[in-house]
């Protein structure tokens, strides 16, 4: 059973979106998603500045077998990257609600996240 | 394919007890992982590995005759061989392009045993009966055994525990012998380049060998850190890096065609030795960092010259660095040539370096 925080947001293709913070969002992987992918050997992270709309791949998570496209449920500018992961790809692995995390977003519709669905409904959608 | 289609080999269920995610392979449905590739390319480089290679097919040849008929059909040379001798060897069609790899044994006189690729039993098997002159009986025995591949340094102990009192062939060798009331054909060959052996049992049979080769030590294996640790030492593998539109003069297979005797596409072989071949299957290796490489990405000079596209690639957990194979025009890919693999439309640096990746 994959851990799934009760206080994020998730799309159906497997990211999470934590809780607003002054405007801004942090956007990851679901551990659901990191134990599919196996050993996470690369992280190509977006750059920060650039914005992206709601379905664009905004990352892509690799592993020894295959690429795997992160698509950001909300739209926005990227403000951080987690640098993290271009030298240690496999925090994704170790802890991909955490310290695992792909980037922050400066959210340009906040009312996206109206569309994702709960902890809950994330973990029927799992089943 | 269709689900209806996908076979299981009779490991499937002991495979999902032992934690393997599943995936189909060739028309099977294999594992891909148990605890993870990394983890398990390591206990095979260091340790001991087990892989489920039921998939691979097995056929007999036998009859007066045998001998010529298959030195027709194959491109290595079956006089080399001695009985309990086996060469890998290749089929090819008449434009000299590769229908398959496998590796024949030597049983006996006009005796072989041969082991073909999953995904070409079929296809084999039709050829062979096609070209197979009379009196001479070639029968698919694929769906009769169990295969089971033991690789790493301390295979040898794995097999001590599995038959102990036996002895192992030596390299290139099988032994077809008994052992715990099952007939066993113990092949000295690998697919990891490391020491090991591949051997095969009745099907009936299989999950209690494969129990008794992890109760004596070895760490059951997936797919995917067979793809990587082959893919380290450049072993071709059929449909990526082999294809029915290349010799295996430009996969650099020339080591196993004797151009002397007379076999299906030999002149296409010949012409290309004395003419030059048109493309090289050449090794990549990463200089810079970079997403790893992967089967279709293009391959330029660093002029944007388009050189061709990678077959195989792979982040190679042993070298820490991305590692490809691909065919180029063979005047463009010489030892050394700096290159650019494309990753979403990101050139990484990479090298033309020698085969293989890991030096051993």
């Amino acid at each position: 059973m994959s851990a799934i925080p009760a206080d994020y947001k998730y799309s159906s293709e497997h990211e999470w979106v934590s809780p607003v913070v002054d405007g801004v969002v942090t956007l990851g992987i679901t551990d659901h998603a990191q134990s599919e992918l196996g050993d996470v050997v690369y992280v190509d992270l977006p750059a920060v500045g650039d914005s992206f709309s709601k379905g664009d791949s905004i990352a892509a998570v690799e592993s020894v077998k295959a690429a795997s496209d992160v698509y950001t449920p909300v739209s926005g500018e990227v403000v951080e990257v987690n640098e993290v992961l271009d030298a240690e790809p496999a925090t994704v692995n170790a802890d991909a609600n955490g310290a695992g995390w792909i980037c922050k977003i400066r959210l340009s519709d906040p009312s996206e996240l109206d569309e994702l669905m709960d902890a809950a409904a994330y973990a029927e959608f799992c089943k | 394919m269709s689900e209806e289609q996908i076979k299981c080999t009779p490991l499937c269920e002991k495979h999902v007890a032992l934690g393997a995610k599943m995936v189909p392979f060739a028309g099977w449905n294999m594992p891909v992982q148990y605890t993870g590739i990394i983890d398990e390319h390591n206990a095979v480089r260091n340790d001991c590995g087990v892989f489920d290679i039921s998939h691979m097919g097995q056929f007999l040849a036998y009859g007066p005759g045998t001998t010529d008929w298959l030195n027709g059909m194959f491109t290595n040379n079956l006089h080399k061989l001695t009985d309990g001798v086996g060469q890998y060897s290749m089929m090819l069609n008449e434009r000299g392009g590769v229908i398959d790899d496998l590796i024949i044994y030597r049983m006996g006189e006009d005796n072989y045993f041969i082991v073909v690729n999953a995904s070409m039993i079929d296809e084999d098997y039709a050829w062979l009966t096609a070209h197979k002159p009379e009196g001479i009986s070639l029968v698919n025995k694929s769906a009769d055994f169990v295969g089971l591949a033991v690789q790493g340094p301390n295979c040898e102990k794995v097999f001590a525990g599995m038959c102990p009192g036996i002895v192992l062939p030596e390299r290139n060798g099988i032994l077809k012998f008994s052992c715990d009331g099952d007939e066993l054909y113990v092949c000295r060959t690998g697919y990891t380049g490391e020491n090991g052996f591949e051997f095969f049992c009745p099907a009936a049979e299989g999950v209690k060998w494969l129990e008794k080769v992890i109760a004596s030590g070895a760490k059951p294996c997936g797919l995917g850190a067979r793809d990587s640790l082959r893919l380290e030492m450049c072993y071709s593998l059929n449909g990526s890096d082999l294809s029915p539109e290349k010799t295996p003069l430009e996969a650099g297979l020339s080591w196993c065609c004797d151009l002397t005797k007379d076999f299906i596409g030999v002149e296409v072989l010949r012409q290309q030795k004395a003419e030059g071949r048109p493309t090289a299957l050449v090794a990549i290796e990463y200089t810079g960092k970079g997403a790893p490489p992967r089967h279709g990405y293009e391959v330029q000079l660093p002029d944007g010259t388009h050189l061709g596209e990678l077959c195989s690639g792979v982040l190679s957990p042993t070298l820490g660095k991305g590692i490809a194979m691909a065919y180029v025009p063979a005047a463009l890919g010489k030892i050394g040539t700096e290159v650019n693999v494309i990753v979403r439309n990101k050139p990484v640096p990479a090298v033309i370096i020698k085969k293989p990746f890991l030096k051993k």
